[in-house]
């Protein structure tokens, strides 16, 4: 019953100016936003879009990219997070349809007992699908399944000048191809349809095997992708240009005769004091993970949940890195490029500032889903460094010349500080892409590195 | 394919039925309702789901079957209008059969002010959270009390406890709502049906967001685990969700009229 009324008296009082505190995952920067929507309905949202001025909405999901992609200083978010209904199933084909704020999660936990997983994943199951839509995220299987953009098959985007646009290969397509990686900025995913794929059960046939140089790695990486649906490296970003790691890979279990117990660990309850994360600790932390996986390498039958998502079992990890939060520094340098790629290992192993989240992965040949999708042939890493000010940012500067020297590219949604030049050299095909932009959405990142109002 | 949220759309259910339970739910598209039906669906409950968007509604079946609900009905019907009442009544005997649960979740809170400048404004308020809120579990405690069996459950709210200047209106009809499901407990008692006073604090739903301070407010998902826990169990009566608002109104209670109405909240 409450459900207009308290509509109605929202618009109303959207007059006083409320600051609200949003933040993304990395917690740097520190925004006040002036209004958070929370539509709890798709039918919420042709008001709400029309009722905006320009530039003025970015939709928002779980808060899962690091920087400000998901951000919009000053202005308006709309939370999608109560849009989390599924819309629809087709148990023949595993076709899913869900609203933009379905978490990850939910798919996983309402499909995988009916024997269907996610076709793509990447390494955190709390994200929405409009998040991985939006971001075109990729996993452990970009090798042979592409970005998660490549399993939608439609999807119902809100536009505030022509209401709910059906975007499929037969129908706006390029408005499909503008939304794949379009950061938000298109419109408001209402809904997608995703082609969930068939497993056995939630096992996974896993090894993890250790290697010693970034020669080693590639070797094992190709020598593994034919074979292995997934696969992915840790790296210890201390070790230089020959810097020693895990290597990760795996397939779906064929039996499931075992009993599955899903695991909820403990949560960081607050931000931990900044000092605790130094050079020493980080290091000693990269000896004992190296250790303990080199000594039990081999071939192990292990649950779902921690091979993907090892990080998920500490909720709230993010405040490791203390108050001041932290920078996620990803790129892809292509393949050709070995030496840029070990120029940036030892800057990074110099600076002494990296932390104990390297991670590696080669990407494979799929043609990009969307038009500003990040993954293309080369080598990815990801690592994340404690924001301590100046010199942090500093020392990702004179990385981005090493990407940009190399024809390489920095992903959005891991990023809070590239410039303009460096965005432009990852995404040369931007102004394309501008077009497609609705007139009532923008965000801090588009800002930043494009300059618009 | 049934991509298509549609009334008559019905999917398997996805977990085995195992404690059934044939639940009635009047006010469906409310936020906390919304948290509990899709806990009851993924026990593999019954469920008929009442309000007022049919849109809504289809949106919701899907979604619960989806989840594993075993059997999901949809009414259309505007609960305010007690005229209504009757036919809501009638589809559930006829097509559901059997229910041994009715949860009253629906409810108003406009902003105070607008009730004390108009007193339309106050007795809509009063009619849709208290008026209406009787007319309807009359008509369903009848139905249980003849079938001696079930449970009749209802959201009131902690503002019930106390008048408070801010919130006295609300909180009045929510007041009078547990004085009454006070009295159809021990009426029913002697029928061995169960009456459940669900009282919340504040919780973080659609009806709350305008307020200050919302973002502190009770999760949805904690309140619906106790209110489900509460359906499930034998006890209690009543139920104050968080826990800790037990205490809190406890102590509310205990200061004197005298300094209470000096209080700024």
């Amino acid at each position: 019953m409450s459900g207009q009324t308290a509509a109605t008296l929202r618009r109303e009082s959207a007059a006083l100016p409320l600051i609200k505190r949003v933040l993304s995952w990395g917690r740097y920067p520190k925004t006040a936003h002036h209004k958070v929507h929370k539509p709890a309905w798709n039918d919420q949202l042709p008001d709400i879009l029309r009722d905006a001025a320009p530039g003025s909405l970015l939709p928002y999901g779980l808060g899962r990219s690091y920087g400000d992609s998901c951000l919009n200083a000053g202005r308006e978010l709309i939370d999608c997070r109560r849009l989390n209904r599924i819309l629809g199933f087709d148990e023949s084909t595993g076709m899913v349809r869900c609203e933009g704020g379905v978490s990850l999660s939910d798919i996983i936990d309402v499909f995988l007992p009916k024997g269907w997983f996610l076709p793509v994943t990447p390494g955190t199951r709390f994200v929405t699908v409009g998040g991985a839509i939006a971001n075109d995220v990729h996993g452990k299987n970009h090798h042979c399944a592409g970005t998660f953009g490549a399993h939608i098959r439609q999807i119902g985007l809100h536009r505030s000048n022509d209401g709910l646009v059906i975007c499929n290969l037969e129908e706006n397509r390029d408005m499909l191809r503008a939304t794949t990686g379009g950061l938000g900025l298109t419109g408001v995913i209402a809904w997608a349809d995703i082609r969930l794929k068939r497993v056995a059960g939630p096992w996974i046939d896993a090894e993890s095997i250790p290697f010693q140089s970034l020669n080693a790695f590639l070797d094992l990486s190709r020598d593994s992708n034919d074979r292995f649906e997934y696969t992915v490296a840790w790296l210890d970003c201390f070790a230089g240009k020959n810097p020693r790691g895990i290597f990760f890979r795996g397939n779906h279990a064929a039996d499931h005769g075992k009993e599955f117990h899903p695991q909820r660990g403990p949560k960081l309850p607050f931000a931990l004091p900044a000092w605790m994360l130094n050079r020493y600790s980080v290091r000693a932390f990269n000896t004992a993970y190296y250790g303990i996986h080199a000594a039990k390498k081999g071939a192990a039958v292990v649950p779902y949940d921690s091979f993907f998502y090892p990080l998920d079992s500490i909720r709230q990890w993010n405040l490791l890195y203390g108050r001041q939060g932290f920078l996620q520094y990803q790129c892809v340098i292509p393949e050709g490029n070995l030496e840029a790629f070990e120029e940036l290992l030892d800057r990074i192993a110099r600076s002494g500032m990296g932390s104990f989240l390297g991670v590696l992965k080669q990407f494979g040949s799929a043609p990009p889903a969307g038009m500003l999708s990040f993954p293309r042939p080369g080598l990815t890493i990801a690592l994340d460094f404690a924001m301590r000010g100046e010199r942090t940012l500093k020392l990702m500067q004179s990385l981005d010349e090493i990407v940009q020297q190399s024809s390489g590219a920095l992903y959005p949604a891991k990023d809070a500080r590239m410039s303009p030049a460096l965005f432009e050299a990852s995404f040369p095909r931007w102004r394309d892409f501008v077009p497609y932009i609705d007139p009532k959405i923008s965000s801090s990142f588009w800002r930043r590195v494009t300059g618009a109002q | 394919m049934t991509l298509t949220a549609h009334p008559t759309t019905s999917l398997p259910a996805a977990t085995p039925a195992t404690a059934m339970k044939k639940i009635i739910i009047l006010g469906a598209t409310s936020g906390i309702a919304l948290e509990v039906q899709r806990q009851l669906a993924y026990q593999g409950c019954e469920l008929l789901l009442v309000a007022r968007s049919p849109q809504r509604l289809a949106e919701l079946q899907v979604d619960l079957m989806v989840r594993g609900a075993q059997q999901v009905l949809t009414y259309r019907a505007d609960l305010a209008a007690i005229q209504q009442h009757v036919a809501v009544f009638e589809f559930a005997r006829h097509n559901f059969p059997g229910f041994d649960t009715v949860l009253l979740a629906y409810g108003s809170m406009r902003d105070q002010k607008e009730s004390e400048g108009s007193v339309d404004v106050l007795l809509e308020e009063l009619r849709v959270n208290f008026v209406s809120a009787t007319a309807i579990l009359t008509l369903f405690a009848a139905d249980l009390e003849r079938r001696r069996t079930g449970c009749v459950a209802a959201i009131t709210s902690v503002a019930g406890d106390r008048g408070r200047r801010s919130n006295y209106v609300y909180g009045s009809a929510k007041g009078a709502l547990s004085l009454f499901l006070q009295g159809l407990r021990s009426r029913l008692h002697p029928a061995g049906v169960r009456v459940i006073t669900i009282k919340p604090g504040p919780v973080q739903t659609a009806m709350t967001d305008h307020l200050p301070n919302s973002a502190r407010f009770a999760d949805p998902q904690q309140v619906a685990r106790d209110i489900v826990g509460a359906l499930e169990r034998r006890s209690p009566d009543v139920l104050y969700t968080p826990r800790v608002w037990r205490y809190i109104m406890t102590a509310v209670q205990q200061i004197p009229e005298t300094i209470f109405k000096r209080l700024p909240f």
